[in-house]
C-alpha cells in the first residue's frame, strides 16, 4: 500500500493523474507534462516533493560520521553551505545519491530519495558504531515543497513571505514562522531538480499545505507533477537513482566523480571508487543523440553500427526544450567517446545515433 | 469527456477501424488519446507490410510512455498517414479524423469480432 503525502487530497482536488512512485502515490501531472515543463523553463513552478527523506545527523561525532558514509566532503563547511554526494557500497555500488545540508557544528540534514528511506536508514544506522551521534529519521514530520523556475524567488518572496534573496546557490538557511499552533522552523535551500533556479521548503505538513495553498491560489506558481520533474532533470543530465546511479552503477561510471573526493582520508567505497578512477571502469554513462525522432527508452538497447550490443538506455525522452531524440545511456567504455555512432534498438527498428554530453539543455542557476 | 464515433468497428486496445469499401482506415479512439496525454511521436509500418490482427503493428509514443498499437483487422498496409510524422498532436486534435494507416482488408469477417460503438462506450467505462 503506498504511502500518500499530506498534499494528496490537493493533488486529487486538482484534477492530477496519481500514480505510485518511491512507495508513494504521486501527482504524475495536473494538466500535461509540457505546460507543466515549460511552466518551469519560463516562469515558475510548484512541486509537492513530500515524499523525499529526511535524516538529522547531531553529536559530537556528526562531521567524522557524515564524512564516513558520503563521497563528498563537508569539512571546512560553513553554516548552512550543501553538498551533493553518494552513499556507496564497499564495492563502489551506489546506495542512493543525497544532499547534506550543513546546519550547524556537528548538526546535519541529510536528503535523501523516497523509494530509498528504508534502505538508507537501515545503512546509516548499521555504520554508526564508533560514532557519538544521534541519527533521527525525521520523514514523517517534514514535507517539501520545491518551487523552481525564473521567476521562482520573487514568488517565494511575494506569495509566502520567505525573505530567499540573499540565499547563494547550494546554501540553506531556517526561518521562523507563524503557521502551525506556536509557530515553527522550517529550512529554505536555494536548490532543486530542474536546472533552474530554484528553493526548496522543509516544513511541518500543516506549513506545507498553507504554503501549497497559497502557492495554487496566487496563480503565479503552476502545480507541476513528477511527469516533467523527470523531463527536466533530464534535459540538464541530473541523475535519478535508479536509472542512472544503483547498487550496480557507480558515482564514477555515471560520471559524477567531482562528487567523490578521493583526497578525503577515509568513506566507504573508497578504495574501489579510486580503483575505478585510477584504472577506468567497464561501462560508462554518456549521452546519445538521434537522428530519428523515434524515442528511446529505459531498458532499450544499445548497439554499434555493425550490430554488436554494448550497452543499455538508462534514460530518454524526445527532450521537450531542444526538439531531439536523446538518452542518457549505460555503454561499454570503448564505444563512449563523443561522436562515436551508436544504434538504439526501438522497438524492431534500430536508429542511428551519436554519442554526445550527457548535458541535453544548458541549466540557468543563479548562482 | 472523450468523443465516441458511431458507424466504426473498436477493438479492446482502443484501436479503430473506419470501413470504405474493401479499404480499412486504422487509428486510435479519442478516449485512448485522453488516455495517452499528448502525443510526442507515432511509429508506423511502411506501405505494402502485412498487419496482422491482435498483433503490434507500431507505437503512439507520449511524453513519458510508449504504447503499442494492435492491428484490429489483418491486411496490407496501401497508406500511411504521413502528416503525423511532423504532426503526431493531430491524434490529440482529432483522433477520428486523422487516421494511422490504411490497410487492404484481407478477411472482412475479422470485423465480427470488434466491437460496436454503443459496446464500445461500455467496454471504456468499465
Amino acid at each position: 500500500m503506498e504511502k500518500k503525502t499530506c498534499l494528496y487530497d490537493r493533488h486529487v482536488a486538482l484534477g492530477a493523474l496519481m500514480s505510485p512512485f518511491g512507495g508513494f502515490i504521486m501527482p504524475i501531472q495536473y494538466s500535461n507534462i509540457t505546460d507543466e515543463h515549460n511552466a518551469v523553463r519560463q516562469h515558475c513552478g510548484v512541486f509537492d516533493v513530500s515524499h523525499m527523506g529526511e535524516v538529522c545527523i547531531t553529536g559530537p561525532d556528526a562531521e567524522r560520521y557524515v564524512q564516513h558514509i558520503f563521497t563528498n566532503d563537508v569539512a571546512g563547511a560553513h553554516l548552512g553551505q550543501i553538498f551533493y554526494g553518494m552513499m556507496c557500497y564497499p564495492d563502489g555500488g551506489t546506495v542512493d545519491d543525497l544532499l547534506v545540508y550543513k546546519m550547524g557544528e556537528n548538526d546535519f540534514f541529510l536528503v535523501i530519495n523516497a523509494a530509498n528511506i528504508d534502505k538508507d536508514v537501515a545503512w546509516m544506522q548499521e555504520h554508526t558504531e564508533g560514532f557519538d551521534i544521534n541519527l533521527d529519521h525525521q520523514s514523517d514530520y517534514y514535507g517539501q515543497l520545491a518551487v523552481q523556475g525564473p521567476e521562482a524567488e520573487t514568488v517565494v518572496e511575494e506569495v509566502l513571505g520567505l525573505p530567499c534573496k540573499e540565499l547563494k546557490f547550494y546554501t540553506a538557511k531556517t526561518l521562523d514562522v507563524a503557521e502551525g499552533d506556536e509557530g515553527e522552523t522550517i529550512i529554505i535551500s536555494r536548490t532543486g531538480y530542474t536546472g533552474e533556479d530554484g528553493f526548496e521548503i522543509y516544513g511541518s505538513h500543516e506549513f506545507t499545505k498553507q504554503a501549497w495553498d497559497r502557492l495554487i491560489q496566487s496563480g503565479r506558481s503552476k502545480p507541476c507533477g513528477l511527469g516533467c520533474r523527470d523531463t527536466l532533470r533530464f534535459e540538464v543530465g541530473l541523475p535519478l537513482y535508479g536509472d542512472e546511479l544503483s547498487a550496480d552503477i557507480s558515482p564514477i561510471m555515471a560520471g559524477l566523480s567531482i562528487f567523490v573526493k578521493l583526497d578525503k582520508a577515509e568513506f566507504i567505497g573508497k578504495e574501489a571508487l579510486a580503483e575505478q578512477k585510477a584504472n577506468g571502469v567497464p561501462r560508462r554513462l554518456v549521452g546519445i543523440e538521434l537522428t530519428d525522432k523515434a524515442i528511446p527508452r529505459h531498458g532499450y538497447a544499445v548497439l554499434t553500427p555493425e550490430g554488436e550490443v554494448v550497452g543499455e538506455v538508462t534514460t530518454g525522452y524526445h527532450c521537450l526544450s531542444v526538439d531531439k531524440s536523446v538518452c542518457m545511456a549505460l555503454v561499454k567504455t570503448e564505444h563512449t567517446k563523443l561522436g562515436t555512432p551508436l544504434q538504439v534498438q526501438i522497438r524492431k527498428k534500430t536508429f542511428p545515433g551519436v554519442v554526445v554530453k550527457k548535458k541535453f539543455y544548458d541549466k540557468h542557476y543563479k548562482k | 469527456m472523450a468523443n465516441f464515433e458511431s458507424g466504426l468497428y473498436y477493438s479492446e486496445s482502443h484501436e479503430y477501424v473506419r470501413v470504405e469499401g474493401e479499404f480499412g482506415y486504422i487509428g486510435i479512439s479519442d478516449y485512448a488519446q485522453h488516455a495517452l496525454g499528448n502525443v510526442v511521436y507515432v511509429d508506423v509500418p511502411e506501405v505494402d507490410d502485412e498487419v496482422t490482427a491482435g498483433e503490434e503493428f507500431g507505437a503512439v509514443e507520449s511524453v513519458k510512455a510508449a504504447s503499442d498499437l494492435i492491428a484490429p483487422v489483418s491486411g496490407t498496409v496501401v497508406e500511411v498517414n504521413e502528416a503525423l510524422e511532423d504532426e503526431p498532436e493531430l491524434l490529440n486534435k482529432d483522433a477520428f479524423a486523422n487516421w494511422i494507416i490504411k490497410v487492404q482488408l484481407s478477411d472482412k469477417s475479422e470485423l465480427d469480432n470488434l466491437m460496436d460503438v454503443e459496446a464500445y462506450k461500455a467496454h471504456c467505462a468499465a
